[in-house]
């Protein structure tokens, strides 16, 4: 069963949040960003050319222009491939782990996953960010050595930033999963 | 408590038997290998899987039942199932049943001597028995030796699957009681070339072995050790490189098989460096004898030359006369500008003496091209070195000059305050000098004073153009660090074999069904082309900086020699 919701990011661009329960220990959360517009797209092609034009009614060099149009592919492959993120999703199986993916605009997908055995708790924390206090949800790891200690925090949704309202749903939707393993009997 | 069972996609359409594989019971899951089919007799599976499990050392037993009915479910079988769990008897009995070709499988468990008669949940994970099997788990670069028993629970299964090879060699044409369906039961796979290439490897490794102690027996001969030619060898960076590379063959040849993967790989990857290198070496010589462009490259060799003694000529007449504005001191000027003079003069002598030889010598050291690319850009580099050799004299000689210039400075600076170094106690004390002592230090330390700028600025001139020097010989011995350290053979099978270097798994969700276990597919998620080279980067004789800037920036400033580049082998001062 789905359900999406609408917020806004910490810096007021629309997300949408979906939410998809698969079995009773598995849950998936996507937040989905903007897509690029064909605004901004067009705007940043023609200035770039408008600029090129310049040079090149300067310099008479018609290398200029073909350099352009060069410089303005490689940056579109490069923006769409490993720049612009358009989907950060959470898959929470119980028992086996949480696995984090970040979808690109050109369809790449880098996937990280932790064992649950690694993980010791799923919190929301505060930073500072520019000018900004942003609220933040991260994964918080176990240190092997020390069972009180943290050996790493990874943080989660970077890209798309949302705010406290919609961490609060994914914070709680991934509480019920990682309390299912406390309760179930300790294996060794 | 959840079960998850690690289901082989190859198995998805077997007949109907039963499952064996591994129950890892801290997990609470059951990694399946392979399917038995029926008819078989209960003696001969039990001995077989005791067979297995002294070669391979995994606890292989038999955890279920698997029913592939075309039509519909049959009552009989289900029974004649459920009985089987009696004679293999295995806690708890999976059962898994698939009608017809529908995507979701029904799965239960059986359990006799369960505590809490509760449901469980099931979760059926999917994965690849043939990738999962080949490829090898990297562990996160951070992780301490003692988690080496707190292992991940996915390194237990890959370790399953990798350590049952035994398992998989049975395909389904060979005679014998028990009929398995796994990832090669449709045909053992194997390859002529590797069978022949392990064929060869041996005679050819022998003959390699043999011929690099020969080489190096001779390397090693006392004729070679005399003083004048080991201070030239341990000077030159192609006899390194030689080394270098010397070293790297005789870890090929050696007979001892590879222990791990990492051995493995290391020995690959020297393998298909060494090849790329002799490849582009072979091929920069074919272009470099091609229209006998070494005659031309050894006739441009001497106007060169010539070319920058004069050039530096000009920069000491320069130097001699009133160099940006600045007044010098004109009998030392015209000392030092005449002593640097004279030694141009000897050093253009020398090469037009050689002049006649040097095509016949670029002609024979270019043919040690075909020995790699990387032989060849040492040779540049020494090249270089010699052709700048008065920049480096010239660079000693004013560095020298200034040093001793600076102590006696500072030395007679104490001295003119009435201080004195105290060597015993290493600090400075207060001393009462004599009249005739403070008289002619102070006028010896207003003569270096006064002459401090001239001697200076020539120390300046040579230092910024041996710096230039030793630039360009450091993005040379770069370039050389690359190719050598560079694993080729890892980043090859990166591109094209990506499952064979796994950083985890990934895991998707396919369709579920209400009622039905959780169905997800579990894959590879390869290492990222960082990590690899991270990972499996060859060991070189690196050169890097040995001084950081601010101790660089003291000892320019203090006149002490600098060797900016240090060797792995070289002591600390």
């Amino acid at each position: 069963m789905a359900e999406e919701r609408r917020f806004l990011s910490a810096s007021g661009v629309p997300i949408a949040l979906r939410r998809r329960q698969h079995s009773a220990s598995c849950r998936e959360l996507a937040v989905r960003g903007p897509r690029l517009q064909l605004r901004s797209l067009s705007a940043a092609t023609s200035a770039v050319w408008l600029a090129a034009y310049g040079l090149f009614a300067l310099s008479e060099n018609s290398m200029v222009l073909s350099a352009a149009i060069f410089i303005t592919l490689i940056g579109l492959i490069i923006y769409l491939h490993f720049v612009k993120i358009d989907q950060e999703s959470l898959l929470v199986i119980g028992s086996l782990g949480i696995q984090v993916t970040s979808s690109y605009a050109s369809g790449k997908e880098s996937t990280t996953f932790i064992e649950m055995g690694q993980v010791k708790d799923v919190v929301i924390n505060e930073a500072i960010h520019m000018q900004k206090v942003i609220y933040y949800l991260c994964i918080l790891l176990q240190d092997p050595e020390d069972p009180q200690g943290i050996s790493e925090v990874v943080p989660l949704f970077q890209s798309s930033k949302p705010r406290l309202d919609c961490l609060i749903e994914v914070y709680k939707s991934c509480q019920e999963i990682l309390e299912q393993r406390k309760t179930a009997p300790q294996s060794s | 408590m959840v079960l998850k069972v690690f289901f082989p996609s190859c198995c998805s359409s077997a007949d109907s038997g039963i499952l064996i594989g591994r129950w890892i019971s801290e997990q609470n899951s059951a990694v399946i290998l392979a399917v038995i089919h029926f008819p078989f007799i209960p003696v001969q599976v039990k001995q077989y899987l005791g067979e297995v499990q002294r070669v391979t050392k995994v606890s292989v037993s038999v955890l279920g039942s698997w029913s592939n009915s075309k039509q519909e479910k049959e009552e009989s079988l289900s029974e004649f199932l459920e009985d089987l769990g009696t004679i293999f008897c295995h806690e708890p009995w999976i059962q898994i049943s698939k009608e017809g070709d529908s995507k979701f499988w029904s799965c239960s468990i059986l359990q006799k001597h369960s505590k809490n008669p509760q449901e469980e949940e099931i979760i059926l994970v999917y994965y690849d028995q043939r990738k999962v099997m080949l490829s090898h788990l990297h562990p996160p670069l951070d992780t301490a030796g003692q988690r080496a028993e707190d292992a991940s629970k996915l390194s237990a299964i890959f370790d399953t699957v990798a350590r049952s090879q035994v398992l998989f060699m049975t395909d389904r044409y060979d005679e014998g009681p028990i009929k398995l369906t796994h990832w090669q039961s449709d045909g053992v796979e194997a390859s002529i070339i590797v069978e022949l290439l392990k064929q060869t490897s041996v005679p050819a490794c022998m003959l390699l072995t043999f011929l690099l102690s020969l080489v190096s027996g001779i390397c090693r001969s006392r004729v070679l050790k005399f003083w004048p030619l080991s201070f030239l060898w341990s000077k030159l960076s192609t006899c390194e490189q030689l080394g270098h590379r010397l070293q790297h063959l005789q870890v090929i040849s050696s007979n001892k098989k590879a222990q791990n993967q990492n051995q493995l790989m290391r020995k690959a990857n020297i393998f298909v460096s060494l090849l790329i290198d002799v490849a582009l070496g072979i091929l920069l010589m074919s272009w470099l004898y091609r229209k006998n462009r070494i005659g031309h490259l050894a006739d441009t060799l001497i106007p060169v030359a010539d070319h920058v003694a004069e050039e530096l000529q000009d920069l000491l007449q320069w130097l001699m006369g009133a160099p940006a504005g600045l007044k010098m001191n004109r009998a030392l000027d015209q000392v030092l500008g005449r002593f640097f003079l004279y030694h141009i003069h000897l050093w253009i002598s020398y090469i037009h003496l050689l002049s006649p030889f040097i095509e016949m010598i670029l002609w024979y050291v270019g043919l040690s091209a075909c020995l790699g690319l990387t032989v060849a850009l040492c040779i540049l580099s020494d090249i270089i070195a010699l052709l700048t050799f008065h920049i480096y004299c010239f660079y000693v000689y004013g560095a020298r000059l200034y040093c001793l210039k600076i102590y006696g400075l500072s030395s007679l600076w104490r001295l003119f305050r009435g201080k004195k170094w105290n060597v015993l106690r290493q600090r400075v004390d207060s001393c009462s000098y004599d009249l005739d002592q403070l008289f002619i230090g102070t006028l010896l330390f207003t003569i270096l004073l006064f002459l401090l700028p001239t001697t200076a600025l020539y120390y300046l001139v040579f230092t910024l153009l041996r710096l230039l020097v030793v630039i360009v010989q450091g993005l040379i011995h770069l370039l050389v660090d690359l190719i050598d350290s560079l694993p080729l053979y890892s980043l090859i099978l990166r591109l094209c074999r990506s499952y064979r270097l796994a950083a985890g798994v990934k895991f998707r969700v396919l369709e579920q069904q209400d009622g039905k276990p959780l169905r997800l597919l579990m894959q590879i998620n390869p290492l990222s082309y960082g990590g690899v080279v991270q990972t499996y980067r060859l060991p070189t004789y690196s050169c890097y900086p040995r001084d950081s800037w601010a101790s660089l920036c003291k000892k320019l400033f203090l006149g002490e020699l600098i060797y900016p580049w240090k060797h792995k082998g070289d002591k600390q001062n």
